[in-house]
């Protein structure tokens, strides 16, 4: 596959960190490309580096060494400011604790990463309200996450990853907190973000059941692809 | 666009323990801060609201006050044919020449004692202080030992009320009357005849003079001759000027509430940020996802400022509310000036209002300014991870 036609590609891709003076490898000389529209999930034991592999494409983390370029951009080089910026206009993030702000209702959440856009409040309400309605929960929008259901709490955050309308969305264990039901409903959402609306989907999962939604799976183990 | 405001002040109120804490730390903070200088600001109104415009103030060169100078009958005479002072319709010069002395009296319910002002005067110095007036019983008359108090002082102090009598000097004076200043000096004075004062105090002196010039050209002029005639040896002013002045006794009070408000602040200071490193302590991983979703450093150190601000605001208006409570109040001191008993009332300004606000706002900024800068430089990773 060519760059242009993968959302992200790797290459030599390296993470060490310093524990002490222990040099612990998180990730050793990865070389990945993701095409547009693929829902790839990343499995593998604890500590085989699949999250760490996760943060460095959605521009959260930094390698030690090596290239990620994303939509044609090398993350690696921008700046603490510019990352954020561009993970603001180009990746949606779904937590595995969903992560939403407590003290913010289903659409204030929603609403977060566009207040840091352009848009004026109508043009933002619109948005919120759809990307709501596209997780079916458009009626609870007022209601703060804790009266919400942990499934309901999840497609709240997957509706704030969507509101901007990203590519890329990228999910770390995201039915880790959630009962089969709620789980299978999630899973289903991140499938038809990519099979219908054309999303590049990067989930990580220990579950070979969830891993079974995604188009396809690699293993990472000690920090290496196994496949 | 910044994180919306409301959620600083959510999450301010969502830890309703700590931040009532705050609030009550930084509110005790600003009561005290607003209620010390609404002493002074009480006193120095008192002083301010003396006199009248068109009046001048004649007291012995190097006198601070009234109660401080002496000037001779001699000099009386030879000033007050002067032209430049008006004259009354019968053709007598408008002119005052006041005799001040302190009594020890004894206040109400055994209260210890404390010195009182006694004002002699004459009609003319009644003409010239409009502003005080009898509320109860009559004006003392010329050739009795009959004194009009201070209706504020009457309640402080023991045989004040009217038929009541006191000793003073080697006379006893009857109480005949209850005068009010309008919230001027003159309520912290009492008055008698002016040659019964000099009487009863064997003084061959008077303590000033107050004039009336025939307009303000003529008191200019008035002040000129005087001032320039070194035989006299005395000081001419403006007397709202010169009660404008005499606001020493608040300067001490303003030092001790300047005092007492930092040294009490710097506790105010660490409560605040105790409550906000708990705050951030809380809401690690909160802080990590807004970063994640695009939201820079400055972002979320201005919405912990924001936060921080506002609980601190919280306890600035409680504390002024408090302070409030005591606006109006009638206390007094002794004044720096006479070393006697002054009257006045605790003055909540708005102005005041105003500086304990922004005074509680400093406070909180400065409290939350540490925690929100360890916040804003958390590893993002390691922010998301924190449970």
């Amino acid at each position: 596959m060519s760059d242009r036609e993968n959302i992200v590609s790797i290459r030599n891709l390296s993470k060490i960190y310093a524990q002490g003076e222990i040099q612990v490898t998180a990730l050793h000389d990865i070389s990945l490309a993701i095409a547009a529209g693929e829902f790839l999930t990343l499995m593998g034991p604890s500590g085989s580096g699949k999250s760490t592999l996760l943060h460095i494409i959605a521009g959260v983390d930094r390698p030690t060494s090596g290239e990620c370029l994303v939509q044609g951009v090398d993350v690696t080089k921008l700046n603490e400011s510019q990352l954020a910026d561009w993970r603001n206009q180009n990746v949606g993030f779904v937590f595995q604790t969903f992560n939403l702000i407590p003290v913010l209702t289903a659409f204030e959440n929603v609403e977060l990463p566009l207040l840091l856009t352009r848009l004026g409040p109508a043009q933002r309400r619109r948005q919120v309200h759809a990307a709501l309605e596209l997780v079916g929960l458009a009626d609870r929008m007022h209601h703060l996450p804790k009266q919400l259901s942990g499934g309901q709490e999840q497609r709240v955050a997957i509706a704030r990853a969507l509101v901007t309308d990203p590519r890329l969305v990228v999910a770390d264990e995201p039915t880790g907190n959630l009962d089969s039901h709620s789980a299978q409903e999630v899973l289903g959402i991140l499938q038809s973000l990519s099979r219908q609306a054309g999303k590049t989907v990067i989930m990580v999962t220990h579950d070979p059941k969830a891993a079974a939604f995604g188009s396809r799976s690699i293993h990472l183990e000690k920090g290496e692809l196994t496949n | 666009m910044a994180l919306p405001i409301r959620y600083s002040l959510r999450n301010a109120l969502v830890r309703w323990r700590s931040t009532i804490a705050t609030v009550l730390g930084i509110a005790l903070v600003v009561f005290v801060f607003v209620l010390l200088q609404s002493l002074a600001a009480g006193i120095e109104r008192s002083s301010g609201n003396t006199g009248d415009p068109r009046n001048l103030m004649v007291v012995r060169k190097g006198s601070t006050a009234e109660s401080a100078s002496l000037i001779s009958r001699a000099t009386l005479q030879e000033i007050r044919y002067f032209p430049e002072i008006a004259r009354h319709e019968a053709g007598d010069p408008i002119i005052s020449a006041d005799v001040l002395a302190l009594v020890n009296l004894p206040r109400r319910n055994n209260g210890g004692e404390a010195n009182v002002l006694l004002r002699g005067v004459t009609p003319r110095g009644r003409e010239l202080r409009p502003q005080v007036h009898l509320v109860a019983g009559r004006w003392f008359e010329p050739g009795k030992r009959e004194v009009v108090v201070s209706a504020k002082l009457a309640r402080r102090f023991a045989n004040f009320d009217i038929g009541e009598s006191f000793k003073s000097g080697n006379a006893t004076l009857t109480v005949v009357g209850w005068l009010a200043g309008g919230g001027s000096a003159f309520d912290s004075e009492c008055w008698l005849d002016a040659d019964e004062c000099r009487s009863i105090f064997e003084r061959d002196m008077y303590s000033s003079f107050l004039i009336r010039p025939v307009d303000a050209a003529a008191g200019a002029k008035l002040i000129a001759r005087i001032e320039a005639d070194r035989r006299f040896k005395l000081k001419v002013e403006k007397e709202v000027e010169y009660y404008r002045k005499q606001t020493m006794t608040a300067a001490p009070i303003k030092w001790l509430g300047g005092f007492l408000a930092v040294t009490m602040s710097i506790g105010a200071v660490f409560a605040a940020m105790n409550t906000m490193y708990a705050a951030v302590g809380a809401r690690t991983r909160e802080i990590g996802t807004l970063r994640v979703l695009g939201y820079r450093r400055r972002f979320v150190v201005v919405a912990l400022l924001v936060e921080g601000a506002f609980l601190a605001l919280l306890g600035g208006v409680l504390g002024c509310v408090l302070a409030f409570h005591w606006n109006g109040y009638t206390t007094a001191t002794m004044g720096f000036e006479t070393f006697s008993e002054i009257v006045f009332e605790f003055r909540v300004t708005p102005g005041l209002i105003a500086k304990g606000l922004i005074f509680a706002v400093v406070v909180g900024l400065i409290g939350t300014a540490l925690p929100a800068i360890r916040a804003s430089r958390l590893p993002v990773i390691a922010a998301l991870k924190s449970l």
